[in-house]
């Protein structure tokens, strides 16, 4: 079924929740697409025009109505029971898991920018630092971000954590997940922002624990040490973890 | 419809037994209906998201002036009744009278409207965000932040669009006046003063509306 | 009754046997006739179509092979440097094709295909109307919508080229050429919008007014073809649902011409306002875009089943549910916008509700070919291939009605698959359907039935072999709106998928040249069509083929049963006209 599906590789906790409730659904659909597809050709083959025969001279059946109706509506409802909890988890801030990591990505044209909370874990304080197009966060930690954009709406999307969220000037849109998989993967932009949306790519790396600790010091003394390197460039490839399959596809791009 | 005989106001084969020409204003109503909803809808939402982007109530808006003027626009839907209502008798000379009134009136709520849009730009009441920057409130009064553009821009949009309907009602009502005077209305064929009566009334009615959410609250 | 009053110009054509000869330009070019104007949109909308078709193919070859001077769009060189240099598209281009694409098939081909056209031309011959309530608004409607049209494809003329935000329009990168580079081609994109706006209302005062007040004697609200149920609810959508946008489109061209800042978060604008507003527009504006089709497709298939629609009174309560709910589901194009996730599960549940009548009215048509003796002539054919399409777009549509599910789908070619199955497995089929059904009674010939079915047989074949494809590119995470797919990794594996979509778009392309041929070829050397050559029960049926000016020479038709009696016991043949009299034999209760 992935396969068919091409679904990417998952590494974030919701994702497989996300992944059943795609497979739910697309199980009920595929009955319902052979059933309903099979009954026409049936159908059609059946009930062709021969000469000499008339149809079957009838308006309906108020039976077969009230049973097709009451059975779409109860498989739509308990689809939609079903749903309802998956996506507060994953968009209601109310739920959210406590955060180990606070972030903010702040996306513009065409660039996404990380700020980090520097030494002392909070945000929005003078030790923070910000790196370009690099979002780097620990395997198996809580990460909220907090999205905003400088200009028009972006979407920040990562096929592989299953999470997508617009980015909208004049708002600070929350959002979280929680990565289990080391790697390298790919953040996209999924929302029509202008000439180059197409390339607004960044690096999105989920470190081991070392990894990320030793990274975040290295960042934490160059910010301290007042060092403009704080803003890191596009494709700087330090500390970089060993290649889940799509670590060794993104490295190809660019 | 025993009076409604003639071809303008013909009910056709089937349907309520109201004639075309009526049953289109109102469907066309409803569609203008929807068009303010959304203006309206717009301006609560902006309103309710930045509450300090648009002044209390009188502080930046003439309200007495327009207050007047609304009893002025009320007035003319009097008219306007009177009018439907001389015609029904046949009255072709009271229908004249109160339809040129009801004209007189509609051109006087332009007027001040005209005049009340100038006094504000006057004031620095500016929608354009860079104009506004420069010129506006803001830098008039030494930095006395009294409303933002947007207070302006849905001021302006809101108050304008109506504006405009009821100069579009004022030229069909000096059409509707012509043709009265070339005697192209009767006690049975009345249809061009009912539908222009409609039409009339609803832009009445939205103005209230309209007055109680942009000035009053 | 002689032939008279087509809108072909034909210099050939004998219309004689017409009280009064009108000048030619008040008979074919302003004519206040409800079939001329519905042919008149006919002949507009399929350029439009033909128009919106050929950018689909220069994205196409795009996503294919982008940036590749060696495999270079044919003709792109002819294209100025604005646009193509040196081989190779510019990514503004192929935004403004994006934007355009959506909005010329969208608004210009399929929208007046099915209610410009359909509307105009069936409702009069469908409920016995001599015309519309009121034809000069009608010419004024069709006389609105060619401006619109014109300003449209001017705007790839002007500097900065056309719109290129979307035909989703989202502020603030349309309302700002600094983040779009697009200021006049913007602009002119939302003055076009509103003339056809304005348009579409009028038209849909007159449908609504036509309907309610014009039906011939007998013709009850439940005796009415589905084809007009379904363009008289439509209508209603058009009045309503077209103002909000007409009011967005207004506040958006302030935006963009004197800085109001609406959409403006800068000076306190809204960005999510417009989405609100385009969607609260734009999620009926989805079933005025299927609504119709579904109508035809039920008068089709009827026809070709030779039996009578299953559950006609559950198919009329299934459109106006359609109508009704359409209204309070916008919100699921708004999941990932940043919307309170509280309103996103309020949406989630309300756009699962309507999967119910869609669901209806696909078991209806399946009970009407059962037990049936079904013809399979070129119309029938189309209908049958809408009900399996849309199938699958209305499955596909429960994906993305899972917020949870959407996640990963939203701003997917996912999505993309989904809008085409429905848009044009569905709505176009049906349009195709439709146009070789009533074409008799347009032109007074037949459509060629062998080239019609290669036709059909072509496009149903590369239609599912160019869309269905791009459901796996969208779960496997492809994003909209990408003018190189290849940048990144995870799309680039699947880049020999977006050849072969764009190869199959190309054969369904080139496909629609056969029904170019036939319609035009048949126009003039097409087989005579008799008044009733489906033996059809319809109204429109009763009047020669084409129907003179007043659709039955003065005759008024009175109405004596439902559209749908066919293979009737009250007949000996298989069909029973809605206009024949009652013929004594006991009328089997209706269930």
């Amino acid at each position: 079924m992935d396969r068919f599906w091409r679904l990417p590789q998952n590494i974030s906790t919701y994702g497989g929740d996300i992944d059943s409730m795609f497979h739910i659904i697309a199980w009920i659909t595929i009955v319902v697409f052979f059933a309903v597809e099979l009954l026409l050709v049936w159908f059609l083959f059946r009930y062709r025009a021969r000469e000499g025969r008339k149809a079957t001279y009838t308006h309906g059946n108020n039976r077969m109505e009230v049973a097709w109706t009451a059975g779409t509506a109860v498989i739509v409802v308990i689809l939609g029971v079903m749903s309802r909890g998956l996506w507060l988890d994953i968009k209601d801030p109310r739920r959210f898991p406590d955060a180990g990591l606070e972030l903010i990505v702040t996306a513009k044209q065409f660039e996404w920018n990380v700020t980090y909370p520097g030494a002392d874990g909070v945000l929005e304080t003078d030790d923070d630092f910000t790196v370009r197009n690099q979002l780097r966060v620990p395997a198996n930690t809580n990460v909220r971000m907090t999205l905003r954009s400088e200009d028009v709406i972006h979407s920040f999307y990562v096929p592989e954590l299953r999470l997508k969220q617009d980015v909208v000037p004049g708002m600070s849109i929350p959002a979280w997940f929680e990565a289990t998989v080391p790697g390298q993967y790919v953040i996209g932009c999924a929302e029509l922002c202008g000439i180059g949306h197409y390339s607004m790519d960044a690096s999105f790396y989920v470190h081991t624990a070392e990894e990320w600790t030793q990274w975040n010091a290295q960042q934490q003394t160059a910010a301290a040490g007042g060092a403009t390197t704080n803003v890191a460039s596009a494709d700087a490839t330090s500390a970089e973890p060993a290649g889940s399959p799509a670590a060794a596809a993104a490295g190809t791009s660019n | 419809m025993s009076n409604a005989a003639s071809a303008t106001m013909e009910t056709g084969t089937s349907g309520f037994g109201v004639y075309n020409m009526k049953l289109g204003m109102w469907i066309f109503l409803l569609s203008e209906v929807m068009f303010f909803t959304g203006l309206i809808g717009a301006y609560i939402i902006l309103r309710f998201a930045g509450p300090d982007q648009f002044a209390d109530p009188g502080v930046v808006l003439n309200v007495p002036l327009t207050a007047a003027n609304t009893f002025l626009l009320i007035c003319s839907s009097v008219t306007m009744v009177k009018a439907f209502a001389e015609i029904e008798q046949g009255n072709q000379a009271g229908l004249k009278r109160y339809l040129v009134l009801t004209a007189i009136i509609g051109m006087m709520f332009v007027g001040v409207q005209v005049y009340e849009y100038m006094q504000l730009a006057h004031e620095g009441f500016i929608p354009l965000a860079d104009l506004y920057a420069a010129h506006g409130r803001h830098a008039a009064e030494g930095g006395a932040v009294v409303g933002g553009p947007l207070y302006a821009s849905t001021f302006y949009t809101m108050t304008g669009f109506h504006g405009a309907h009821v100069s579009i009602g004022v030229a069909c009502l000096w059409f509707t006046v012509f043709k009265a005077y070339r005697g192209g209305y009767t006690k049975n064929n009345y249809g061009g003063v009912e539908i222009m009566g409609l039409y009339w009334h609803f832009v009445d009615l939205v103005w209230i509306i309209l007055f109680t959410i942009v000035y009053l609250i | 009754m002689s032939t008279v009053a087509t809108a072909h110009e034909s210099g050939t054509h004998d219309a004689h046997g017409q009280h009064e000869e009108l000048p030619f330009l008040r008979k074919y070019v302003f004519s206040t006739d409800h079939k001329v104007i519905g042919i008149q949109f006919l002949f507009m909308s399929l350029l439009f179509l033909l128009f919106g078709g050929l950018l689909a193919m220069a994205m196409r070859w795009q996503l294919a092979w982008p940036t590749d001077p060696t495999n270079a769009m044919p003709g792109g060189s002819l294209l100025p440097e604005t646009m193509f240099t040196s081989g190779v598209m510019l990514p503004e281009f192929y935004n403004a094709l994006v934007t355009m694409h959506g909005t010329i098939m969208v608004f210009f081909a399929i929208m007046p295909l099915l209610v410009g056209v359909w509307a105009n031309y069936l409702i009069p011959l469908q409920i016995g109307a001599e015309d519309m309530a009121f034809p000069r608004l009608n010419m004024a409607s069709f006389w609105m919508a060619v401006p619109a049209g014109l300003l449209m494809m001017a705007s790839f003329a002007v500097v900065g080229g056309a719109a290129n935000a979307g035909w989703t329009g989202y502020a603030p990168l349309s309302t700002s050429d600094v983040y779009s580079g697009v200021k006049l081609g913007q602009q002119l994109w939302t003055i076009s919008l509103v003339i056809l706006g304005f348009s579409s209302l009028i038209g849909a005062v007159n449908y609504i007014t036509t309907v309610i007040n014009m039906r011939a004697p007998g013709m009850t609200w439940f005796r009415l073809p589905l084809s007009t149920w379904a363009l008289f609810i439509t209508s209603i959508l058009l009045l309503l649902a077209v103002p909000v946008l007409a009011g967005g489109l207004i506040m958006l061209f302030f935006d963009i011409t004197f800085n109001t800042g609406f959409f403006n978060p800068v000076v306190g604008g809204q960005p999510l306002l417009w989405q609100h507003l385009f969607w609260f527009f734009g999620h009926p504006e989805v079933y005025i875009l299927i609504l119709p089709a579904m109508g035809f497709v039920s008068d089709i298939m009827a026809n070709g089943a030779r039996k009578p629609i299953f559950g006609y009174k559950a198919m009329v309560w299934a459109i106006i549910a359609i109508g009704f709910i359409g209204w309070i589901v916008w919100g699921h194009h708004m999941f990932m916008s940043g919307m309170n996730p509280l309103l996103g599960g309020f949406f989630m549940v309300t756009t699962m509700m309507i999967a119910v009548p869609s669901a209806i009215k696909t078991f209806n048509w399946l009970g009407t070919l059962w037990g049936g003796n079904i013809i399979f002539h070129t119309p029938n054919l189309h209908a049958i291939a809408f009900v399996a399409l849309f199938v699958i777009g209305g499955l596909s549509g429960i994906f993305l009605a899972a917020a949870p599910v959407d996640i990963p789908l939203h701003d997917t070619y996912f999505v993309v698959a989904h809008i085409h199955y429905v848009l044009v497995g569905g709505s176009l089929f049906g349009i195709f359907g439709a146009i070789v059904f009533w074409f008799p009674k347009m032109f007074g010939r037949m459509m060629n039935e062998p080239i019609g079915k290669l036709h059909w047989l072509l496009t149903f074949v590369f239609f599912n072999l160019t869309f269905f494809p791009m459901h796996m590119l969208g779960s496997g995470g492809m994003m909209r709106r990408l003018y190189d797919p290849t940048v990144y990794p995870h799309i680039a594996q699947h880049q020999d998928t977006n050849v072969f979509i764009t190869v199959c778009a190309l054969l369904l392309f080139a496909s629609q040249f056969l029904f170019m041929f036939n319609f035009f070829w048949s126009m003039f050397r097409g087989k005579k069509a008799s008044a009733n050559p489906w033996n059809a029960n319809g109204l429109e049926w009763s009047a020669p083929s084409p129907p003179p000016h007043g659709n039955w020479g003065g005759r008024q038709p009175v109405v004596h049963r439902g559209p749908y009696e066919y293979s009737s016991p009250e007949s000996d043949e298989d069909f029973l006209m809605q206009t024949a009299p009652p013929t004594g034999r006991p009328t089997p209760a209706h269930s």
